[in-house]
């Protein structure tokens, strides 16, 4: 097993280890929930120990008190600032799960260029109007509205959550109806789509990679490429499962840091780095400062 | 990994600074508490009954 398939599956196992709510079918109730996890990971999952961010997204944009969530958002934006979506690439159990789907042998579709580069937008579009705007907008009489994003879209919900409860709570399985269908077929046509065209959900759908994706060009952690050792062979293009051409724009929204790129370049020209370079202006400063 | 010859830019640290500001505001206004309440339960628009 490679290190980040290892760190994928630690990860996936930490933050869902309430192992028991897998045997009982119930949720973990601790005190932990407070905290946001930033990976997708439904919070109605039984094992599942800290909250999804996009579903305490909405729970917070939907109560009567609040708009916009400041806790979520200044988490959402601390951890795009560390890292960008080197969380999509190391941390989030959904993604650990459509790569491992994409492992089902069989055919393997290469989405074509001028499609890929409309339906990569779908993500932002779901970011905007079903995680921000209508749970803001659509409030009831109550002064509640609907978490758009996790009822009529999320298949990590159905697949972690409404699957294995369903299957160990009776008293749920007689509350199936349409709207569970409508999720299931949702799940399907993702689960169907991630064997085939890998982290197909990442790529169009998901509104946390969405989020995380506008912090790539400047996040503390990224990539960098020495110009005097690339050859501009291409075989990190080549090789990166987002389609990214790393050479031309090594910090791109879709990159994920999944690495594949730094491994594969044969001339060790691809850096992942912690923080932006010191210029020369910036080394000559600190120089003269250490020369005083 | 390299980390020699980085450093962090103001931009990055006045970002992370106000995140971090985002967060205790959010968690003094009980947006925390929202989360947990939300949390502790089960989501039935999460696994689709809801």
């Amino acid at each position: 097993m490679d290190k980040r398939k290892l760190v994928q599956a630690l990860f996936a196992f930490t933050t869902n280890a309430h192992v028991q709510g897998f045997l009982s079918g119930k949720i973990y109730k601790g005190k932990l929930k407070n905290l946001c996890v930033p990976g997708l990971n439904c919070y109605s999952c039984p094992g599942a120990l800290g909250a999804c961010p996009i579903g305490a997204m909405q729970a917070v944009e939907g109560s009567t008190k609040y708009g916009i969530s400041l806790y979520v958002l200044g988490f959402l934006v601390f951890v795009g600032m560390l890292a960008g979506r080197f969380v999509c690439g190391w941390l989030c159990p959904f993604g650990l799960i459509q790569e491992l789907l994409h492992k089902i042998p069989g055919k393997k579709i290469k989405v074509p260029k001028q499609i890929h580069g409309i339906l990569k937008w779908v993500k932002y579009f779901v970011l905007a109007i079903l995680v921000i705007l209508l749970p803001i907008l659509t409030v009831d009489q109550f002064g509640l509205s609907t978490p758009f994003f996790c009822k009529y879209i999320c298949p990590a919900g159905t697949l972690e959550g409404g699957i294995p409860l369903l299957l160990l709570n009776k008293s749920l399985q007689s509350a199936i109806g349409p709207l569970f269908l409508w999720k299931l077929a949702v799940l399907i046509a993702v689960v169907l789509a991630s064997v085939v065209v890998l982290r197909a959900f990442c790529r169009y759908l998901c509104p946390l990679g969405a989020l995380y994706s506008f912090f790539n060009p400047i996040s503390l952690y990224h990539y960098e490429i020495n110009t005097h050792k690339c050859t501009r062979c291409g075989k990190c293009a080549k090789t990166c499962p987002m389609d990214v051409d790393v050479c031309k724009t090594p910090n791109a929204l879709e990159c994920i840091r999944c690495g594949a790129c730094v491994k594969s370049c044969p001339t060790k020209a691809i850096t992942g780095v912690w923080g932006r370079p010191i210029t020369s202006a910036h080394k000559t400063q600190h120089q003269e400062k250490s020369a005083d | 990994m390299k980390t020699r010859n980085h450093r962090i830019l103001p931009a990055q640290a006045l970002l992370l600074a106000a995140a971090m500001l985002l967060m205790i505001l959010g968690i003094q206004n009980g947006e925390a508490q929202t989360v947990l309440a939300k949390a502790v339960n089960i989501c039935l628009e999460c696994i689709g009954i809801g």
